[in-house]
């Protein structure tokens, strides 16, 4: 395989990580590794995505009031057939990276492999790797058909390692007419508020689930995660009950979290919930039932109840410093 | 207003799940239920279709051996009917395959709105209904919080990574919905009465005039190489609180040096 494409998603300049744990594989799957990129500071964080891997970057620019789907689908199909296709496109399994491959795989006719967590090269075609059944088996896939093979992967599931390479070569994308298809756009954007370190990049995340008994009681989890200079996390449950905004969730419809402490206070450990977090270094639980699943993966857990557990670690955190 | 609504027919999520030995693909076999996932998407529905005035909430689903238990359930939640695509072609297809076989159905069914959730509960590929509108030339709004239809647009609160987004698309179009965007209602018994007579049009990929090499396993252009044991973590220490549990986590954090 010559030639590798990776849509890296950035902000402001920063790429995000997933961006930079795709080129970081990438380099071991082709000699060529391109990055696509898009939104206002594209230029800026070329030179990060070189640090990568990158010796080329595609930048769209900033999509104004449009989805990134529609655009960029047919930005890298019309790209493909001028530059000619790579041998496979790396996508992250993100919210627009989600729909960026999607509309691409419609438009080449080109099946996803989805939730991806490992990729190696095998005699010139890719085996992905994918956890299934709770992250309890790894299933290995083959791509059999005519590339470029899309792969969506799933944050987490390579270690961002910078190269020494240089400066890339920067291109402008153009973006074509995507029609219809472009007529969704965004009339308002709102950001939620986040103090201390964001949930997939925290050393200590401190999870809440049902356990807590009350949203009120989440404050017990938020305080513990700041005096941990950690991130709080939270169980779909209690997303869906309102008691948290979703971006606190862990798990497969939530984030991957690998820190070197996750601690799950009020959580049953449902294989959904596992497969977002079962890569910490280490995990403590509390729970009251001495049968929880989560105990089974726990490396301390605490038969308990977090009313009373959770004040007292907080206060003896507290007299610690 | 017609609104359509994607509901996928899958095996209990909390029996026990296998493969079948030689194409490690999902067994699939005995009774499927609705995915829970879609009673959201079928509960918006018949919302949006109550508060447009008016119109017919239409089920798509594409799913082996004619099944139709999962169907009967949502029809139960009021949708007016169903179209089921059942075809031993469609055996071993992907997203893409399965968003070619519903391209075609609401090419039929003409609505006006296509929902579906987020991600399945046991493919989670989350890609289908993108793949749909793509194949459509429709616009999408995908992880909507948030739905409500006026003049002809969609306004959808979509989730995004740092919060959400206000977003207004024309119709028609396909929008996703994540859990917890309406409490779904649970089937009256009358509601189970009357969905024992509601129509499901039973198709077959032919009727649809798609050719069998572009779904089914074929078309779906991956193998599996191999299916192995994960490598599992082990339990450690487990403590009963006996009023001095947080002193042996403070140690543990200590040990850990996070503290
Ligand atoms: C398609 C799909 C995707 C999903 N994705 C996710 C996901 O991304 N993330 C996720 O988390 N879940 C996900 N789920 C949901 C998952 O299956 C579980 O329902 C959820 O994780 C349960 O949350 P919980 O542990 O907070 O609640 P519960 O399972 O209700 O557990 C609560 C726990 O708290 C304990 N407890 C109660 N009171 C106390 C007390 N006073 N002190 C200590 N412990 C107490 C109980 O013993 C129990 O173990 C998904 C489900 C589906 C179907
Ligand atoms: N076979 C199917 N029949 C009906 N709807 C489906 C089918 N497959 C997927 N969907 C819809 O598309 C959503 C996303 O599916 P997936 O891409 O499998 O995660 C599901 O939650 C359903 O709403």
């Amino acid at each position: 395989m010559d030639k590798v494409w990776v849509l890296a998603e950035q902000s402001a300049g920063s790429p995000s990580a997933i961006a930079l744990e795709l080129l970081s594989k990438a380099r071991d799957l082709a000699q060529q590794v391109e990055a696509i990129t898009y939104g206002a500071g594209g230029q800026l964080a070329a030179a990060t995505l070189g640090e990568y891997g990158a010796t080329k970057v595609f930048d769209a620019g900033d999509l104004g009031d449009s989805l990134p789907g529609p655009k960029l689908a047919a930005a890298i199909a019309a790209l493909a057939a001028s530059e000619g296709a790579p041998g496979a496109i790396l996508v992250g399994m993100t919210y627009d990276g989600r729909d960026v491959a999607a509309r691409l795989s419609a438009r080449l006719d080109r099946p996803l492999l989805t939730n991806v967590v490992g990729l190696a090269k095998e005699d010139d075609s890719l085996v992905t790797e994918h956890a299934i059944f709770g992250a309890t088996k790894v299933l290995k896939a083959r791509f059999t058909g005519e590339g470029p093979g899309i792969f969506v992967v799933r944050a987490k599931s390579f270690a961002a390692e910078p190269s020494s390479s240089g400066v890339p070569e920067t291109a402008a994308l153009d973006l074509p007419d995507a029609g219809a298809t472009d007529a969704a756009k965004v009339k308002g954007r709102h950001a939620e508020e986040r103090e201390g370190p964001a949930l997939d990049e925290a050393p200590v995340v401190v999870s809440g689930g049902r356990g807590l008994g009350s949203a009120e009681n989440y404050a017990l989890i938020e305080e513990l995660a700041k005096l941990l200079k950690g991130a709080a996390g939270a169980s779909r449950a209690i997303v869906d009950a309102g008691w948290v905004p979703y971006s606190h969730q862990v798990g497969q419809t939530g984030k991957t979290v690998k820190p070197t402490v996750y601690i799950a206070c009020g959580i049953s450990g449902a294989t959904q919930h596992m497969v977002g977090m079962k890569g910490a270094k280490n995990i403590v639980a509390i729970n009251k039932d001495q049968d929880a699943p989560i105990f089974s993966i726990a490396d301390l857990g605490v038969v308990g109840d977090v009313h009373k557990v959770l004040p007292k670690l907080i206060e003896a955190v507290k007299s610690r410093s | 207003m017609n609104v359509a609504v994607c509901v996928k027919q899958i095996p209990d999520p909390a029996g026990e799940l296998s493969l079948t030995p030689d194409s490690h693909t999902l067994v699939r076999e005995g009774k499927l239920m609705m995915d829970d996932s879609d009673a959201y998407g079928v509960e918006m529905a018949l919302q949006l279709v109550e508060a447009a005035g008016g119109g017919d909430v239409v089920l798509m689903s594409m799913a082996p051996n004619g099944e139709t238990s999962g169907l009967r359930t949502a029809l139960a939640m009021g949708a007016e009917r169903a179209v089921l695509v059942s075809d031993p072609a469609l055996a071993g297809s992907d997203a893409l395959g399965t968003a070619k076989v519903l391209a075609a159905v609401v090419k039929r069914v003409e609505p006006d709105l296509v929902l579906a959730a987020t991600e399945s509960t046991d493919g989670y590929t989350g890609t289908m209904p993108v793949q749909l509108a793509e194949l459509l030339g429709w616009p999408s709004v995908s992880f909507a919080k948030q739905v409500s239809v006026a003049g002809g647009a969609v306004n959808v609160r979509r989730q995004t990574e740092a919060g959400y987004d206000e977003v207004t698309c024309p119709l028609p179009a396909v929008v996703t919905v994540t859990a917890g965007v309406v409490e779904p209602r649970y089937p009256s018994f009358k509601g189970i009465m009357a969905a024992r007579s509601k129509s499901v049009e039973q198709l077959s990929v032919s009727d649809l005039g798609i050719e069998g090499s572009q779904v089914g396993a074929t078309g779906a252009r991956q193998e599996v190489v191999s299916v192995q044991q994960a490598d599992e973590r082990q339990a450690g220490e487990i403590v009963v609180d006996e009023g001095d549990a947080h002193e042996r986590i403070l140690a543990f954090l200590e040990q850990v040096k996070v503290l």
